[in-house]
């Protein structure tokens, strides 16, 4: 059985809402059919120039199509690449990836950049309820958020020119090349990796403590924000519920009556239109806005985990610098490996600043756009119903014959 | 001076076409002018308040007055009731004032405190006296159709308030009423605070208000109705049915809309919040919360306003009931009719088998007389008699009740006429008032969006 999208919504709501004031909820929605929507808005987003470069790096994920085989049944997107960089042999390309694929690139990327932060993927499953993976919506969403990863990627000065992420792009057989085992890591990785934990950190450098701070109460708040527009959605869906019937009890009267039957079936004609107004709404209000704030979540978790890696560099040299001067060696310079050290975490350092100011522009801009798009949205919606109260206005006032007593009425426009 | 002493004794009839009182055929035709005049003037819904007007009879006969009234104050009270228990209650004021035709001035002539109970009181008196009349109703007695926001005790203010509007347009849809305006009871329920309940019962209208109920809720089948009549109370059937549908479904939609604004005041909070760890980002964020608040809390005038709508549809509910009793009433008389004509029919029957000696129908004395033996001529002769007067007394009877039949469902029309085109008027008002509210809530919603999408892109 095909369920609706909407049920997607239960995925969300983990949490009490206890830090909400609600009103006093009602029974909780029916299923109901959303229409898809596109949304100009997010295609474009990532289009602008940031930061005014010329571009030489195109990326693109559309195309979703469906491929039944005998064992399992997926989806693929189409990735188109068009560049003008030497480390791309020809100008244009075009592959098939899936989901699993994307997954793959985040991994190898988090692996060979770990100084970088990695920009999220939308969730791989959908955990809570039966949602239909191949719904149009669903697949819409996710090819939105995955073309957004990989322009994420695509701007990154250090990250598009990743090894993996060329390969993601160009190769035909993309399968064979993950079975060929890891290609050549940066040695900053390949130390990195090995770092293990166990080091205490002394002291974090106020800025990235500060960075760190700012992104728990950052997660915090969206999170909020994350519940506050389910809230609203679940709360519209249900006030949708009751216009639907609302509506229809108009037409009914208007059988029964005369000179009121044009009258009152116009007012139901009115009240179907701003049905079909809200439900439009809370499509895109799903579809564009939810997943976008879903995301910068996963964000902020993935970017303080790289924090936490970095905190581990640092402690590392700094148990390595202590190390040494406990020795009380009459060496006057400090041992290769203690420098080596402190480059790593000097790297690290300076790539993740570098990284969070572009995230902190990103984020600006993205925040902006969403928000925006947000009342834009809402403003649609109320300029849709308002064409429809307006236009019915001259029905009603419409007089039936010309003679008879003047009726008395007040202008719409004394209000 | 009125030379008749007022004439509160009336028989059940159908209403007279003389105005209580008075039977000067010259000020017939005045009143009956006047009255035409007035309804062009007096708007026939109940949100011209400050218009309210009405064309009552004076008590000393010369000529008609405009007149103003409105309910102006509403307070709560405690006194005694009839078992002598303490009990609290709500007392309006009514104040009437007549307006002079030259200048328009309008000068306080009457003002007192009445109760619901005797707005009650008043309306019963009206639907006894006036059966053919489709009489104006009360607001509901207690809140019904509620939805959470809105308290259902009728001590709350706002109930109270909606009461208040509710109890004058009562009294303006009577004084517009051509028949109704005219009536003593109701002048004397504007003018005569102390006494009037005693006047009232007086009438001896209390018998008949039972009786008349039990009438109107008994079942019975008529084999002739009016089909106009048979076609209205299914249609008030159906309005009734139809009406209390929508008000069940607006009250919900209400409850949902109050939801959908209020939740969107959490984002102002959470905006706040927010904004403070941004530096370029939290003036936009911090000011468009502020905006998100606004919005959350316009919901609560826009659903006053919209209670409003909902009152007018719940005045038609309860006129449908009226209609429908004004229906039922003929479907009385009909039923009565037919059942006098049928005695009629079945003692002449009887009367010619005992003049010709041959038995068609039954009856117990046949019976008996089969039983017993025959009777003797002087006794035939003495039921022949018997009968031959009740036939005459019957024939007068069913002559009267006919024309009293007709007299009701020309009267009766002539009222369902004037209800139809004042029903028209009033919900296609109703309808274009809830559209402009509709319209001005869509503006508020657009213009705060507006100002929070501006707020955004300044972030």
């Amino acid at each position: 059985m095909e369920l609706s999208f909407h049920s997607v919504l239960h995925l969300y709501q983990d949490q009490e809402m206890e830090d909400l004031i609600l009103p006093n909820g009602g029974t909780p929605a029916g299923t109901s059919s959303p229409a898809s929507s596109s949304s100009l808005l997010n295609r474009l987003q990532l289009d602008d120039d940031i930061d005014g470069e010329t571009r030489d790096l195109f990326v693109t994920v559309d195309d979703p199509k469906k491929h039944v085989c005998t064992m399992e049944t997926y989806i693929t997107y189409r990735i188109t690449t068009k560049s003008t960089r030497v480390e791309f042999d020809l100008p244009e390309y075009s592959v098939r990836r899936r989901y699993q694929d994307f997954d793959w690139l985040r991994n190898k990327l988090e692996e060979s950049q770990p100084t970088h932060l990695i920009p999220p993927l939308p969730e791989k499953f959908v955990v809570k309820g039966v949602v239909d993976r191949f719904s149009e919506e669903f697949v819409e969403t996710r090819r939105k958020a995955l073309d957004k990863f990989l322009k994420r990627i695509t701007d990154h000065p250090v990250l598009s020119f990743n090894e993996h992420f060329n390969v993601f792009l160009t190769a035909k057989d993309l399968n064979a090349y993950k079975r060929q085992g890891m290609a050549l890591l940066s040695r900053v990785g390949e130390s990195v990796k090995h770092v293990t934990g166990g080091y205490k950190l002394r002291s974090r450098p106020l800025e990235f403590a500060a960075i760190g701070d700012y992104l728990d109460t950052f997660a915090l708040k969206l999170g909020t924000i994350d519940r506050i527009a389910q809230r609203i959605i679940k709360e519209e869906i249900e006030y949708l519920v009751e216009l639907r019937e609302y509506g229809p009890v108009y037409s009914t009267w208007s059988a029964l009556e005369g000179e009121l039957a044009e009258p009152l079936e116009g007012v139901s004609a009115c009240i179907g239109n701003c049905s079909t107004a809200l439900e439009e709404l809370t499509d895109d209000m799903t579809e564009d806005f939810l997943p976008v704030l879903r995301e910068y979540i996963l964000y902020s978790d993935s970017m303080k985990s790289v924090l936490k890696k970095r905190d581990q560099v640092q402690a590392e040299y700094e148990a390595k610098l202590e190390a040494v001067a406990l020795r009380k060696e009459d060496r006057p310079k400090v041992p290769a490996d203690v420098e080596k050290c402190q480059d790593r975490m000097e790297c690290f350092n300076a790539d993740l600043k570098a990284d969070m100011e572009r995230w902190q522009s990103n984020k600006r801009q993205d925040f902006r756009q969403l928000l925006m798009g947000m009342a834009d949205k809402n403003i649609q919606y109320y300029e849709k119903c308002l064409m429809a109260w307006e236009s019915i206005i001259p029905l009603l006032q419409e007089k039936p014959e010309a003679n008879g007593s003047p009726l008395v009425f007040i202008p719409w426009w004394s209000l | 001076m009125e030379q008749a002493p007022p004439d509160l004794e009336r028989q059940w009839q159908p209403a007279p076409l003389e105005p209580l009182g008075h039977t000067d055929a010259g000020l017939q035709a005045a009143v009956g002018e006047e009255a035409e005049g007035s309804r062009d003037e007096v708007p026939g819904d109940g949100t011209e308040h400050a218009l309210g007007l009405g064309v009552l009879m004076t008590e000393n006969n010369f000529g008609l007055k405009k007149i103003e009234i409105s309910v102006s104050e509403a307070e709560k009270r405690t006194g005694r009731n009839a078992m002598n228990m303490q009990e609290t209650y709500t007392a309006y004021l009514i104040e009437t004032r007549s307006v002079e035709h030259t200048d328009g001035q309008s000068v306080l002539t009457d003002s007192l405190w009445r109760r619901y109970s005797e707005f009650e009181l008043l309306r019963n008196y009206l639907l006894v006296y006036y059966p053919h009349i489709v009489v104006p109703p009360l607001p509901e007695k207690r809140a019904e159709f509620v939805w959470h926001k809105l308290s259902a005790d009728n001590m709350d203010p706002d109930f109270v308030e909606r009461r208040r509007i509710g109890l004058e347009n009562f009294l303006l849809r009577v004084a517009s009423h051509p028949i109704l305006c005219r009536d003593k009871i109701f002048y004397l329920f504007l003018t005569q605070e102390g006494n009037w309940k005693e006047t009232v019962n007086e009438t001896g209208f209390q018998l008949k208000a039972d009786s008349r109920l039990k009438a109107l809720n008994a079942t019975f089948r008529v084999k002739n109705p009016d089909k106009r009549f048979t076609e209205l109370k299914h249609y008030s059937d159906e309005l009734q049915s139809v009406i209390s549908h929508l008000l069940r479904v607006r009250a919900r939609v209400a409850d949902r809309l109050y939801g959908v604004y209020k939740v969107h005041g959490n984002y102002g909070r959470v905006f706040s919040e927010w904004s403070a760890i941004e530096k370029e980002m939290g003036d936009g964020l911090q000011s468009a919360g502020h905006h998100m608040d606004v919005y959350a809390s316009s919901i609560d005038d826009i659903l006053e306003d919209e209670e409003h709508y909902a009152d007018q549809l719940k005045e038609y509910l309860f006129y449908a009931e009226a209609l429908r009793a004004v229906c039922r009433k003929h479907e009385l008389m009909q039923y009565d009719l037919e059942m006098a004509a049928q005695d009629l029919a079945s003692k002449k029957q009887q009367c010619e088998e005992l003049a010709t000696g041959t038995v068609r129908t039954f009856s117990l004395k046949g019976m008996t007389t089969k039983l017993f033996g025959q009777e003797t001529p002087e006794q035939r002769e003495a039921r022949i008699k018997v009968l031959e007067e009740q036939i005459n007394e019957g024939e007068q009877q069913l002559k009267s009740k006919n024309l009293e039949g007709r007299e009701f469902v020309k009267n009766a029309w002539a009222d369902i006429e004037r209800f139809k085109e004042q029903k028209n008027h009033d919900l296609k008002e109703a309808l274009i008032s809830y559209a402009v509210m509709q319209i001005s809530m869509c503006k508020k919603g657009i213009q705060v969006w507006t100002n929070a999408k501006e707020c955004f892109s300044k972030m």
